[in-house]
This record gives C-alpha cells, structure tokens and sequence, in this order.
C-alpha cells in the first residue's frame, strides 16, 4: 500500500514537472538522427529523403529505409539543413556523389528520355496495333456472285 | 497465301520475343550467379575523376593516409574500403592477399570499424594492407561514393580513379575488369 502511494506520489509529480515543462504541448523544435532543427526544417529534411533513395534498399526512400546507410544519409540532410544549405544544394551533393541513380523520380536527360518516353511509346504502338486488326477486320465481304444472288432471292421468297 | 504468311508472321513475332526475353533473363541469372553481374551496381561517378579531398588517421597499428598521400604516390593503388563486421569482406580477403603477393599495392579503409576489431579481422584473415586508415563515422566513404563494404577503387599513377567495383572482388571480377585497367594505369 505504501509502495502504491509513494508510485501514484511519483506520477503527479512527474506529470506536473511535464505540463510545467510543455505548457501547450507544441515544440518548436526536433531532434532526429542526432542533429536538432526547427519543424520547418524538419519539414524540409523530410521532403528531400523522400525524394532520395537508400542505396543498400533499393525501393526504399532515405527517409523510410531502416538501413545504417540511410541513417547516415538522414543525419547529412539535416546536417546541412542547419548549416543553412537549400534543398537543392543538398540534392546536388548527394548526385554528385552516388549519380542520378539516388533520385526515386530521374531528372529527364539524354540518358533518360526513352525512360520518360517508354508509356507514351507503349501507347502508340498499342494504337497502332489496334488500328492495323481494325483495318483489316473491316475489309468488305466479296459481293455475291449472280448465283448466289439468285439461290438468296429463292431463299428469301416467302 | 499471303494472308497465311502474315498470319505465320503475327504468331512467330510475339514468340519469338518471349523465347529471346527468356534466353536473355536467363543469362543475366546466370552472371547473377558467377558474380559478373549484379543488380544493385551502379556507376561510380568518380571514375575518371581524383578522389576528393581528405584526410583519415591510421588504425590497428599502421600508417593513415590522405588524398595528398594518394597523389603523391607516384603508382597504381588499390584503395579497398572494408570492415571487420563485413562478411563478404572476409570472402574476397584470400583474393586482396594474393593481389598484394603480386605487386599490388593496396590501402585500406578500415569503415565504421574500431581498431582493436580491425586488427582482430587482419590476424584472422591476413593483412594485404601497405597502408590503413580509419573511417570512423563513414563521412570518407560518403563522399567517395561508397554505398556498403567492400568497395575498391583503381587509382592511377596521376592520381585518377580509372575503375571500381562494389562488392567482394573475384577472379571474374579481377580478370575482367581489375586487370585490363591495372594495364591501363600508368
């Protein structure tokens, strides 16, 4: 029982210590992968790892993967979030470094357009393939020749 | 007559591309195998370039090095990035030893390693190192490009990455593409 009351003792305390602490609940800032930045920057951190790739996960986002590698990757990010460097700045850095390999969504370029063009050139030949069974499933039936003709009025009298 | 042929034609097309698609997937299986081909690779982009700029101390009782050490030796190095926790690491160490045994010269970076793990890895697997370095916080390797261990990187007389390959070297992956760059490299 008196253990019961020094615990119950604790948590009213420990409580009251928290609301002193965080008043509205409402930080201003976070700390994540060992470097603190503010909610916006944070925001920021978040949007850029997910336009990244874990290399070790191949179809995972910097920001998802588990792995040590994307770990570091986050801790970079924000790194240079704080040293006050824009996302593209830090996009740039990590191309530099690992190629356009580590953009999830790859810029278009020479390398790139048959990528980018590869659902519209799909489409195309789709549409062609469909015109081409089209046309030929359309072609007329030979007419009818004079007795044919003449069996089908028979035929057809009533 | 000719309504068949195009008929032959329309079946055997299709066909015929799966059969080649197969054939194809088939080989890639199979290099996947060898270890000539993996799917994870991508290309370094600092091939054709200097490795940048660092500077890293050394660890299990040998000398460090920097980029300036890099450039100033004067003959090809092979920089091997490793770790003692590595498994692959352990398989291609056999390979790095007999690679040093013929002449080449080859640093290493000890990644995200402690140097009493390091030196515990170098006696249990044999040390092919002329130099070695410690990349505690992987900061090096990042910049470098380096994704997982082992990496290694072919440097030039002049200084210059000409080759790299991620994953545990080889004899596929020394006859065919070490050794013709190693030719290449001065």
């Amino acid at each position: 029982m008196k253990y019961i009351l020094v615990l119950l003792g604790l948590l009213v305390m420990t409580n009251a210590a928290h609301a002193q602490t965080e008043p509205f609940n409402t930080p201003t800032s976070i700390k994540r992968d060992g470097v603190t930045l503010t909610l916006a920057q944070e925001r920021e951190a978040e949007e850029i790892g997910n336009k990244l790739r874990c290399l070790v996960c191949q179809n995972e986002t910097v920001e998802n993967s588990q792995a040590g590698l994307a770990k570091q990757f986050r801790g970079i990010i924000r790194r240079h979030l704080a040293r006050g460097e824009n996302a593209r700045q830090i996009v740039d850095f990590m191309v530099q470094r690992y190629g356009i390999f580590i953009l999830m969504k790859p810029p278009l370029m020479r390398v790139t357009w048959l990528l980018w063009a590869s659902p519209a050139l799909a489409s195309l030949a789709g549409l062609f393939a469909v015109v081409l069974i089209r046309r030929r499933r359309q072609k007329p039936p030979p007419p009818l020749s004079p007795q044919e003709a003449s069996r089908l009025q028979e035929l057809l009298k009533p | 007559m000719a309504s068949v042929l195009t008929r032959r034609l329309l079946l055997a097309t299709p066909l015929t591309i799966v059969v080649l698609g197969g054939l194809g997937f088939y080989a890639l299986l199979g290099r996947m195998q060898t270890g000539s081909y993996d799917p994870h690779a991508f290309a370094n982009p600092l091939v054709g370039k200097a490795p940048p700029a660092f500077s890293l101390p050394g660890t299990a009782g040998q000398q460090g090095f920097s980029s300036t050490d890099l450039a100033a030796a004067g003959k090809p190095i092979l920089v091997n990035f490793f770790a003692s926790w590595c498994i692959p690491c352990v398989q291609e160490a056999p390979m790095l030893d007999q690679l040093s045994k013929s002449g080449l010269v080859i640093w290493g970076i000890a990644y995200q390693d402690k140097s009493d793990a390091t030196a515990k890895f170098l006696a249990d697997n044999g040390n092919p190192f002329q130099r070695l370095a410690s990349d505690l916080d992987g900061r090096t390797a990042i910049n470098w490009g380096v994704y997982g261990v082992p990496e290694s990187f072919l440097i030039n007389t002049k200084g210059v990455i000409i080759w790299h390959y991620a994953g545990a070297l080889n004899d596929d992956v020394v006859t065919s593409g070490l050794l013709p760059a190693l030719k290449h490299a001065s």
